[in-house]
């Protein structure tokens, strides 16, 4: 009912963008899509809670081609996600799109057709975001997955007018496609084994493969999913094609699409395949640690504000997929309960995660809309200018850095937790494993935070570093409400935690051989994981701190004095403070540049040019550091490098000439018959 | 909401946990004295009598406060935040009885995490007045910050693993049960780690020198130095409140003994003055040390941090193995 309910609002959406003039048709377009969140969620969450998939199916006259639709709890988790991030996204596109100053805004006002072909792709990039979780078989699954990156491979291209734009669709294309490939594979050779490809009969018929085909499905699916979701190495595309979409879209694709990428991996991992042996999980541990302090390193030396927010989401799927792996490993060791206490952790991230980059990406909206750039050094002082998107976006900050008591501190507690359970699972080489985990997770922590304390302070503290951000003005009424969703979701979800663990849980009911009434976790007013080997209880922490500030407060205001003065910054004796006197970006992350050196091998360039009189004088000082992504870069030059002989050579057989596609399809057709009938 | 946990319930333990935070909020200024007293005579100076921080204290509430023009509310609202996050941590970290219901409500790592909620607040007002000091001060800090939390996180663990639990009044209670843990190689080596990132975290010597005001060395002092009056009180009183929270958390984790297994008067007492020596004890021990060291440049302190590390690997490495 409600899921079809959502269908209709969004394909309504889609509709209402194509047909009215942008002017008019934004507002009702995007009523249409944030009514499909609303209904998308509520269905979801009614799955969730009471553990009934709901079905729908378009029969077809082709085997394996029928549109099935179920929805299962972790489905239904996943919806509710998506409602999360598309509610607040949807009311914040319209105000944004007509705002002529929004320099990534490619769909927006100033396009060619005012907009209309990008806001209908919006509306069906969320539309097969939802039908991706809502999938019953492979077909299903397989066409809204293309069909979600097609959608959103056209909106992060625009009108393709810079050479950034052009870029990032080069590179989101090579990936999603490459990505789609192994995904199609993994599903194909497991709907193989069953007559119309439904999850339903694939999970049976799965225990049945050979180990060197599970394995293999285990890779594809690893890497698959892992080129959606940003794993290191195939985090390559995400900085590129995330500054380039709108900001609204880059907080869908980062706040939505990217879990998509852990959706999937759990579905086929987890569901269909049934789990494996403990390296399949390692592998992905391993490979969600490197992402983790990847990302988080690069998002500190980051000075275009959007492009650390991708990085920063490359950290947190790392994050998000360390749980995952953690959860088959202990799955492989015959842990079920552990197991759900580290799944636990990998959906409550991704949900949060969905909650506070989708605010942030959204508040870099704003910043960017209100001054025109997306380079930090070119910001400043907007605390003043916007004191809305400040507040909110200070909440994404600290939620993200896992302060407590927000969403982010839970999650990553449980994390923690998780990690530390590890330790009586295996043998002692195991033991270190996680005890090395456990400080890199802690070292990302603490990198983030050093990470967010400069992006919000460099860009929204001190003094305007050039005039547009002197003379930046507050978004509209609509922009604002939209960040205040999410930022409320960072504050209830830190405070109610345990009841929202408790929801997260009944999703985690989907995958069949988990049972969460053994799981290692309890949830009542706190967390309690492992019988009292780790307890919190976040609305009491809340309490605590609002209450010791309350009280520190209520002291200052009755005993101290009340005098105050304003005056300049203090400045050994100089007149007047400019902003060339403030800290930069680049200084600020420059000592944890030094530190990490020899990761990140930055070159630095320093020219000084002396007085001809004497050494003593200099007449000026150039110092430049640049800091090369060198891993995608060398990675792509390597892949292009291999590709390129065999597209010479492909393009032998390429004539343009019609009448030659159809004989290759003809025989290749031929081909198939003949081999499925040899085998 | 905090139901029944350990030893002690009710109005008895709401007690003991405001008398902890009283004693904790009292006791801080006058343990930083008397580090620098001592520091002094080691010096050969004659030095200010314990009991200045009070007089510093009282003195500043006093005083007008200058705030730039260019700073924002975040400059007015972080000395709060600073002082809120250290109070909870005080609260938090078992002193006088354990293990109390508080316990229940957040673990080592909230108290980790709630620390580092401090340094962010701290970390934005050092740049919200625009001022090079302020940036390069919080630029330091949270350099130093991210690179002890690995450490901090892993002398957690080796200190969660043997004592089965990451909440602090069981690893107290549980070291007071079974003093033979408390002096297990693994036990100690934790210990010698946690000392190590307690130095960085509250700012001691090596990593940091809070006497200072030299632009070059400074990281916390540079960070507030556009604070004056009632903030800058209220900071100064954070900075002694972390400095006592932590000796007491190593007191109580390395010498358990004289920590009230039952929140009884007498017992709460005799706890509070041992309490008292035990800290006293260990400031003297860091006013020694301060005197015989000296400060380590900022990029030598990775190397000083990467070491704690270590200790905290092999300890968790040698509790797995004698389990």
């Amino acid at each position: 009912m409600f899921l079809l309910l959502m269908l209709a609002a969004y394909a309504a959406g889609a509709v209402t963008a194509l047909a009215l003039p942008p002017a008019r048709g934004r507002r009702p377009a995007a009523a249409c899509l944030a009514l499909g969140a609303l209904a998308g969620a509520v269905a979801g969450a009614r799955v969730v809670i009471t553990g009934q998939p709901v079905g729908w199916e378009l029969p077809s006259s082709l085997p394996g081609l029928a549109l099935l639709l179920e929805l299962d709890p972790l489905g239904g988790f996943f919806l509710c996600l998506i409602g999360l991030v598309v509610l607040p996204a949807a009311i914040y596109a319209p105000d944004y799109l007509a705002s002529p100053a929004a320099p990534d805004a490619a769909g927006g006002a100033h396009a060619a057709d005012g907009g209309r072909v990008a806001g209908a792709l919006t509306a069906l990039f969320i539309l097969s975001m939802s039908l991706v979780v809502a999938a019953g078989n492979v077909f299903t699954f397989l066409l809204c997955w293309e069909g979600m990156a097609v959608c959103s491979l056209l909106l992060v291209v625009g009108d393709g007018a810079t050479e950034e734009r052009r870029g990032a669709g080069r590179w989101y294309a090579g990936m999603a496609h490459a990505g789609f490939l192994l995904i199609a594979a993994c599903l194909l050779l497991l709907a193989a084994r069953t007559s119309g490809g439904a999850f339903a009969d694939i999970r049976g018929a799965s225990y049945g493969l050979g180990t060197g085909a599970r394995n293999a499905m285990f890779l594809m699916a690893l890497f698959g999913f892992g080129s959606k979701a940003g794993l290191v190495p195939l985090q390559g595309w995400l900085p590129r094609a995330h500054p380039a979409a709108p900001s609204h879209v880059s907080a869908l694709m980062s706040g939505a699409m990217l879990k998509l990428g852990l959706y999937g991996f759990l579905r086929v991992v987890f569901d269909l395949l049934g789990g494996g042996p403990p390296w399949w999980g390692g592998l992905a541990l391993a490979l969600g640690i490197i992402s983790a302090l990847y990302g988080v390193l690069y998002a500190l030396l980051e000075r275009d504000l959007k492009r650390l927010l991708a990085y920063s989401s490359i950290e947190n799927l790392g994050l998000i997929f360390m749980g995952a792996g953690l959860g088959l490993v202990f799955h492989g060791a015959g842990r079920g309960d552990l197991a759900a206490l580290a799944l636990l952790a990998s959906l409550f991230h991704a949900f949060n995660h969905a909650a506070f980059k989708g605010l942030l990406f959204m508040g870099a909206g704003s910043v960017v809309r209100a001054t025109g750039t997306r380079d930090l050094e070119a910001m400043g002082g907007l605390i003043k200018r916007m004191p809305w998107t400040a507040a909110c976006t200070l909440v994404g900050a600290m939620a993200i850095a896992a302060l407590p008591p927000l969403n982010g501190f839970a999650s990553e507690w449980l994390l923690f937790q998780s990690l530390m359970a590890g330790v009586g699972v295996a043998g002692p080489l195991f033991a270190v494993a996680m005890a090395m985990s456990v400080g890199a997770l802690a070292l990302t922590g603490g990198l983030a935070a050093a990470c967010f304390v400069k992006a919000f302070g460099i860009t929204f503290l001190a003094l305007p570093r050039g005039r547009a951000a002197a003379e930046a003005a507050e978004s509209p009424r609509l922009m604002r409400l939209a960040m205040l969703i999410p930022a409320a979701a960072c504050v209830l979800l830190g405070i109610l935690a345990p009841s929202f663990g408790r929801f997260t849980a009944a999703a985690l009911a989907a995958v069949p051989w988990l049972d969460p009434s053994s799981a290692s976790f309890r949830l009542d007013a706190g967390f309690e994981v492992r019988d009292g080997f780790g307890r919190i209880a976040p609305a009491v922490l809340a309490l605590l701190l609002l209450g010791s500030a309350a009280a520190a407060w209520g002291a200052v205001r009755l005993l101290a004095s009340r005098r105050r003065r304003v005056g300049e910054t203090w400045g050994c004796g100089r007149i007047g403070q400019t902003s060339r006197m403030e800290y930069t970006a680049a200084a600020f992350a420059e000592p944890l540049l030094r530190v990490f050196g020899d990761l990140l091998r930055p070159t630095r360039d320093l020219t000084i040019e002396f007085h001809p009189e004497s050494k003593y004088f200099v007449r000026s000082i150039g110092y430049r550091t640049r800091v090369r992504a060198w891993l995608e870069e060398d990675l792509a030059g390597a892949i292009r490098r291999l590709l390129r002989p065999l597209g010479g050579s492909g393009r032998l057989i390429q004539s343009g000439s019609v009448h030659l596609y159809i004989a290759y399809v003809f025989a290749a057709l031929l081909a198939f018959l003949l081999l499925a009938r040899w085998m | 909401m905090i139901g029944a946990g350990g030893g002690a319930t009710g109005l008895g333990a709401i007690l003991v946990e405001v008398l902890q935070g009283l004693l904790a909020l009292l006791l801080a200024p006058g343990i930083v004295g008397l580090v620098r007293f001592i520091k002094a005579r080691l010096q050969g100076r004659r030095g200010a009598p314990p009991w200045q921080p009070y007089r510093e204290l009282a003195k500043l509430f006093g005083k007008e406060m200058v705030v730039s023009r260019n700073a924002s509310w975040i400059f007015g609202v972080a000395p709060y935040v600073v002082f809120a996050s250290t109070l909870a941590v005080a609260l938090l970290v078992p002193m006088l009885a354990a293990p109390l219901p508080i316990d229940r409500a957040g673990d080592l790592i909230v108290v980790v995490y709630l620390l580092l909620l401090g340094t962010f607040a701290i970390g934005l007002a050092g740049l919200d007045p625009g001022s090079a000091f302020g940036g390069m001060g919080s630029s330091r800090a949270l350099t130093i910050a991210a690179l002890a939390e690995p450490t901090i996180a892993l002398a957690v663990f080796a200190l969660a693993v043997p004592a089965g639990s990451t909440n602090l009044g069981r690893i107290v209670a549980r070291a007071i049960e079974d003093p033979g843990g408390a002096l297990s190689p693994g036990h100690l080596m934790a210990l010698a780690a946690l000392f190590i990132v307690m130095l960085a975290e509250a700012g001691r010597l090596p990593v940091d020198n809070p006497a200072t005001h030299l632009e070059l060395t400074m990281i916390h002092e540079a960070m507030i130095l556009e604070y004056s009056g009632r903030s800058l009180a209220l900071l100064e009183w954070a900075a002694f409140l972390k400095f006592f929270v932590f000796l007491s958390l190593l007191a109580n984790l390395g010498l358990p003994w004289g920590v009230a297994l039952n929140p009884g008067a007498s017992a709460v007492l005799v706890a509070a003055a041992i309490l008292i020596v035990k800290v006293a004890l260990l400031a003297a021990a860091v006013a020694v040390l301060e005197t015989r060291l000296a400060k380590l440049r900022l990029f030598r302190v990775p190397e000083l941090l990467s070491v704690s590390f270590l200790l905290a690997l092999l300890a968790i490495t040698s509790s797995f193995l004698v389990e």
